[in-house]
């Protein structure tokens, strides 16, 4: 691995995902095929028409005092930015040099369905004085630069699905204007409570399979009906190289470029065209300086919805062209269900993977292709990878396209 | 109610809510500096503390509780009064 000085390298990695509770246990997961989908039992989930969910497969490690002024979206974003800090070899920065990009989607909607009833039931009295920090967006953002005393910045973009994509984008942005030698980056969400599962359940966005919950997320299959919604967090310790080698950090691989596109569509629905996609790929091998056949591998958005699959598809092939045919496609959502917010963040973390073990994670429940599937979409069996750079999509509602170039 | 069972409730409360160590609560320690409850959790306090002694305590009652002394004398005084 050769970096420029002024590239951009990644060093550290951590998440806590429904497939484990950090990042070598998620890898093998999603190498080994598992499912993080399962059945919910709490009570509230009778009334709805979805039954099931990807939640955590371990609980946040934090300790009581330190999780009771934290929304689980926070604690999330928490205890994987530690991992990733602890991965990067807890470097030795300037604190006025390093900055935080940490995304939700939604923010912490858990504490404001939770003191809302307590509002109702209990007065304004009992309302928590920390709901304001924890329901606040970038709460989780506040979170992690507090825990490694961030100086020169801390940001949520918010952007739906894509958010944990652009927080990363806007990094790479923030080490290339040298406005810090270090970033730690991603996205979290804790969206699993009855209000947001019956929002997407009315926008016909989730999967039904409720006797099926492993089966649910099947990204690019015909018999797809729509998302599984998961939880959890993924952050990046992104860094200039020149810093990076001047400390002689371990490097997982370079982020090498980003590109960011907005639909002007609709605010919900996926433009059929794809447009707004092929704008994103494009833009972002442009900023990596990179063509389309040196891409071979592409970790899609892939949520599993009837249109959204097809539109990546039509608009991945506008951007690429025939270079598609020869190109390794991957849902990493058909084992760990959609993160929203952490979802770009995460699929940032398994491309990079996927590159440096040469190793595409087969898609599950990929029985048989959707027939208006153009691609080469990895299945049944992991494959081998060569050498290359790979792409990761997000998308969002709102119309936001983000997509990810990387090399190793 | 004594001085000692105030202080030993709040002991409780301040566990309960910032995780202080009962045996550092004593009449002389500072909340915020010698704790190291901050001002929101300095609210949670006071809301059960209210709860658990069954008394009212003002909001601008509340910045002149400097010390766990202050806030015991403040209480026993309050519990009087009602």
């Amino acid at each position: 691995m050769t970096a420029s000085p002024r590239q951009v390298v990644v060093t550290g990695l951590g998440a806590t995902t429904p497939l484990g509770g950090d990042v070598p246990s998620t890898w093998e997961g999603l190498l080994s095929g598992r499912s993080g989908a399962r059945r919910l039992t709490e009570d509230w989930v009778e009334q709805l028409p979805v039954h099931i969910a990807a939640p955590l497969a371990v609980e946040p490690p934090l300790g009581r005092v330190e999780a009771r002024t934290l929304d689980r979206s926070q604690q999330m974003a928490l205890v994987a930015a530690r991992e990733a800090w602890a991965d990067a070899g807890t470097p030795d920065v300037d604190a006025e040099r390093l900055a935080v990009c940490v995304a939700s989607g939604i923010g912490g909607v858990q504490t404001l369905l939770q003191q809302h009833d307590v509002l109702r039931e209990r007065g304004p009295r009992r309302v928590s004085p920390h709901v304001v920090p924890m329901l606040m967006p970038n709460g989780p953002a506040s979170t992690v630069g507090l825990a490694f005393g961030a100086k020169a910045g801390v940001h949520a973009p918010v952007s739906a699905c894509a958010s944990g994509s652009e927080a990363i984008a806007l990094a790479l942005d923030i080490i290339r204007a040298g406005r810090a030698d270090i970033v730690i980056a991603g996205g979290t969400e804790a969206a699993i409570a009855a209000l947001p599962i019956a929002g997407f359940a009315q926008m016909q966005a989730l999967s039904r399979r409720n006797d099926a919950p492993e089966t649910a997320s099947r990204p690019f299959d015909k018999g797809r009906d729509g998302f599984v919604l998961g939880e959890g967090a993924a952050i990046v310790v992104l860094e200039s190289a020149e810093h990076a080698q001047a400390r002689g950090a371990r490097v997982h691989g370079i982020l090498a470029g980003a590109g960011i596109s907005s639909d002007a569509y609709h605010v919900a629905a996926t433009d059929p065209t794809g447009a707004g996609a092929a704008r994103a790929v494009r833009a972002a091998l442009r900023s990596a300086s990179l063509e389309a056949d040196d891409v071979i591998h592409i970790n899609a958005h892939a949520t599993s919805t009837p249109t959204g699959d097809v539109a990546e598809s039509v608009g991945l092939r506008l951007a690429l062209g025939d270079a598609l045919d020869s190109i390794a496609v991957t849902s990493t959502k058909s084992m760990t269900g959609h993160l929203l917010g952490a979802a770009g963040a995460l699929e940032a973390v398994v491309t990079l993977l996927s590159l440096r073990e040469r190793v595409v994670p087969a898609t599950r429940n990929l029985d048989a292709l959707d027939d208006e599937i153009a691609l080469d979409v990895v299945r049944i069996d992991n494959r081998k990878l060569g050498a290359g750079a790979g792409l990761s999509n997000s998308f969002g509602f709102g119309g936001h396209d983000v997509c990810l170039a990387f090399t190793v | 109610m004594s001085q000692a069972d105030i202080l030993a409730g709040l002991a409780a409360i301040l566990e309960e809510v910032a995780g202080v160590d009962p045996a550092d609560v004593t009449a002389d320690k500072t909340f915020i500096d010698d704790l190291d409850v901050d001002s929101l959790s300095m609210v949670e306090v006071v809301v059960a503390a209210e709860e658990k002694f069954g008394v009212k305590i003002p909001d601008e009652d509340v910045k002149t509780l400097k010390t766990v002394g202050d806030a015991v004398s403040y209480i026993q005084r309050a519990g009087v009064a009602a």
